[in-house]
């Protein structure tokens, strides 16, 4: 990166200002001794160019939208879109989500996000045993097709994106998706979206537990061969590394599984379904946290593209550019805020939002800052929204690309990063991929460990966190409160069992039976699930029959 | 007789997968030297108080963050009753808004920890209100 020269100048000066800093410390003593990233990595009180000397700039650093992508997919960056403003939604009945999207496009937002209840998340109808007490607390509740043609009334799917967050049941919620959107006369090949379906980040970290580990992996594979054929705009994995990063993982944890879990389904497509990498690999999407410690993520992100780039070229072969580009959502850290003094959880957003940007994201939720104690208000999220929107339009950060490459900190963190996420890669590629490293609890330990280490340095006041350990005041904050009433529940149900008295019971079975014999036979189960919603099958009758032929996956309680 | 560590069950019920804090306490109450027993996240009523029965614990810790603890809670404390098992201590934690607390205490709950609650503050808490039983 530089010459000898100016290495050997740069060497000088240093030692002199090191000189320096050794007298000034003597006399007033640095405010600590250590000073580290909230995950824990230490970081140096400066950087100069000696640190990214190893650094060749074709091959590590290059161009917007050229190999290995450390500056951006993009080559206009934000100047020809701005990252999609996508905030996550839903709350109670499928009219009141609906309303809910009607209010954000209305208020400027670029793209949908659905939360589901935890019975839809888990695979459970509304009437369940084990769905009491949950029913629209934690997002939308969705039994049948008939519960998700109120979600998209008056959503044109022919032109707005929408992502769902589903995992176990991604194959019958995306079923209803298809279903819709070829009841209201919208061909497959023209609707685009996302579904999360990513089951290994849930045996990792978030616990929406189905079926075990390979047949999990087995109907993802199912999504993106079908997604491939005739649903070729939609994203079939949001390959995810927030919930690892929420449940208490370092940056580069988050980087390194997330990471190794898009190998490990590349992998598996090739293999399962016997597809070329450039068929499918455009279309895998993935989903990062934005923590609070600034540079520590904008590092994380920019390593990302060019660790995923690497291995897209030189471990799978991949000689399409496309399948290179690691694109990304974003949300900024729920496990970053505070209940306390709430309204701090505004410029903690808005400083993990700039990361993210900086980062190059492509898409963007933005925590409002109520989000720690309930679903948020409209006008929580209103400010949630307005802070992308304050970032894109007034404060200029947009206007040049990339606009910390070549700082010697930014690089040399970036570097860094990049080479530990590789240790973790290697180490799980030793162990025979992800699913055994699950199988054996490698990356939820790693994780337990670092969330405990954390939380004990919180106790100790190691860590800050405003409100929680510092500056804390006696104060009774009372927000604006949106809570869900307990007769959602009994609503939902009625609407559930109304379905089922006037839907025609012999297809129910059929239908079912077609999906069942399809797990035996290891077909894709996909035309199936959309011939079983039309039909009104409910979301957990489709998971019943998975649970049935793979078998129930129980969450084995480590720590 | 050597005195016998206080026995503890942390369980997750309902659906909720928000696991962070129920793990972080199991390291926490181990390091502390109490017996703890964590079964894990999806777990209902019936299964944690089989469980609490089975193992003979002191206390039974439940961990709930998708705002479900209003029915889970006084579930677990309502079926320990009615195993006449309700000289087992119920303790809960997570986002458990201000206004559902005495509800909560009403159904047989001693004592709610929500977010701020340092891990030292919680194990003190147990080591003053929690006597292992013969």
């Amino acid at each position: 990166m530089f010459t000898e020269e100016l290495l050997d100048k740069s060497s000088t000066m240093r030692k002199k200002w090191e000189d320096e800093v050794k007298k000034t410390v003597a006399k007033h003593a640095d405010q600590k001794e250590k000073w580290t990233t909230v995950s824990d990595l230490e970081i140096k009180r400066l950087y100069g160019p000696e640190d990214i000397k190893n650094m060749d700039f074709e091959k590590d650093i290059g161009y917007p939208g050229q190999y290995p992508y450390l500056r951006g997919n993009q080559v206009t960056g934000y100047r020809g879109k701005y990252w999609t403003f996508r905030m996550f939604a839903g709350m109670g009945s499928a009219e009141e989500t609906n309303q809910r999207w009607h209010y954000l496009l209305n208020s400027g937002q670029t793209g949908l996000s659905t939360a589901f209840d935890f019975p839809t998340l888990m695979g459970y109808d509304t009437d369940s045993p084990k769905a009491r007490g949950e029913c629209g607390k934690c997002g939308v509740a969705i039994d049948t097709i008939d519960d998700f043609f109120t979600l998209i009334k008056g959503i044109p799917l022919a032109n707005i994106t929408t992502s769902m967050t589903i995992n176990p049941p991604a194959t019958a919620l995306w079923a209803m998706y298809c279903a819709a959107a070829e009841l209201q006369g919208i061909p497959l090949n023209k609707i685009g979206g996302t579904i999360q379906n990513d089951m290994l980040k849930e045996f990792i970290a978030q616990k929406t537990l189905m079926c075990p580990p390979e047949p999990s992996v087995k109907l993802i594979s199912d999504t993106v061969e079908f997604g491939t054929k005739y649903v070729p705009r939609w994203n079939t994995i949001s390959i995810s590394g927030y919930h690892i990063r929420e449940a208490g993982s370092t940056a580069v944890q988050e980087l390194a599984f997330t990471l190794r879990d898009g190998m490990e389904y590349v992998e598996d497509v090739i293999e399962r379904k016997g597809l070329h990498v450039d068929q499918f690999a455009p279309r895998l999407s993935f989903f990062f946290n934005s923590h609070i410690d600034f540079f520590e993520e904008i590092a994380k992100l920019r390593a990302a593209r060019r660790i995923w780039a690497k291995a897209m070229r030189e471990r799978y072969g991949s000689t399409d550019e496309r399948s290179w580009w690691m694109r990304f959502h974003t949300q900024t850290a729920g496990c970053s805020l505070t209940a306390q003094q709430p309204y701090n959880n505004v410029i903690r957003t808005a400083t993990e939002a700039l990361a993210a940007i900086l980062g190059g994201t492509q898409s963007l939720h933005t925590n409002s800052l109520d989000e720690v104690l309930c679903l948020p208000s409209d006008h929580a999220v209103q400010i949630a929204l307005r802070t992308q929107q304050i970032i894109a339009e007034e404060t200029g950060v947009v206007n040049t690309i990339d606009p910390l490459a070549g700082s010697y900190f930014v690089e040399a963190l970036t570097n860094e990063m990049e080479e530990q996420a590789w240790d973790y890669i290697h180490k799980i590629d030793d162990m025979g991929g992800m699913v055994k490293a699950i199988e054996k609890g490698f990356p939820q330990m790693e994780i337990s460990d670092a969330a405990y280490k954390f939380q004990r340095q919180i106790d100790s006041g190691e860590k800050v966190m405003i409100g929680i350990n510092k500056y804390n005041i006696d104060e009774d904050v009372q927000i604006p409160f949106l809570e869900i009433d307990d007769s959602v529940e009994r609503e939902q149900i009625e609407r559930l069992n109304a379905v089922r008295r006037k839907r025609d019971s012999r297809k129910v079975r059929e239908c079912l039976d077609d999906i069942r014999t399809a797990c035996k036979k290891g077909e894709n189960v996909m035309p199936y699930c959309i011939e079983a919603v039309k039909n009104y099958c409910s979301v957990q009758e489709i998971c019943d029959v998975y649970r049935e032929v793979y078998g129930e996956y129980r969450d084995p309680g480590m720590y | 007789m050597a005195d016998r560590k206080i026995r503890i069950l942390l369980a997750k019920p309902g659906l909720d997968g928000h696991d962070r804090g129920a793990r972080v306490l199991a390291r926490t109450f181990r390091d502390a030297g109490f017996e703890v027993i964590y079964t894990g996240c999806h777990q209902t009523p019936e299964q944690i108080v089989g469980a609490a029965i089975q193992e003979d614990v002191d206390m039974v810790g439940l961990s709930c963050l998708s705002g479900a603890h209003r029915y889970l809670f006084p579930e677990v404390a309502r079926q320990l009753k009615a195993q006449g098992a309700d000289d087992i201590t119920v303790v809960g934690g997570g986002i458990i808004p201000e206004q559902d607390m005495q509800d909560l205490y009403d159904a047989g709950l001693t004592a709610l920890f929500t977010p701020g609650a340092t891990l030292d503050s919680i194990v003190d808490w147990i080591n003053e209100n929690i006597k292992p039983r013969a």
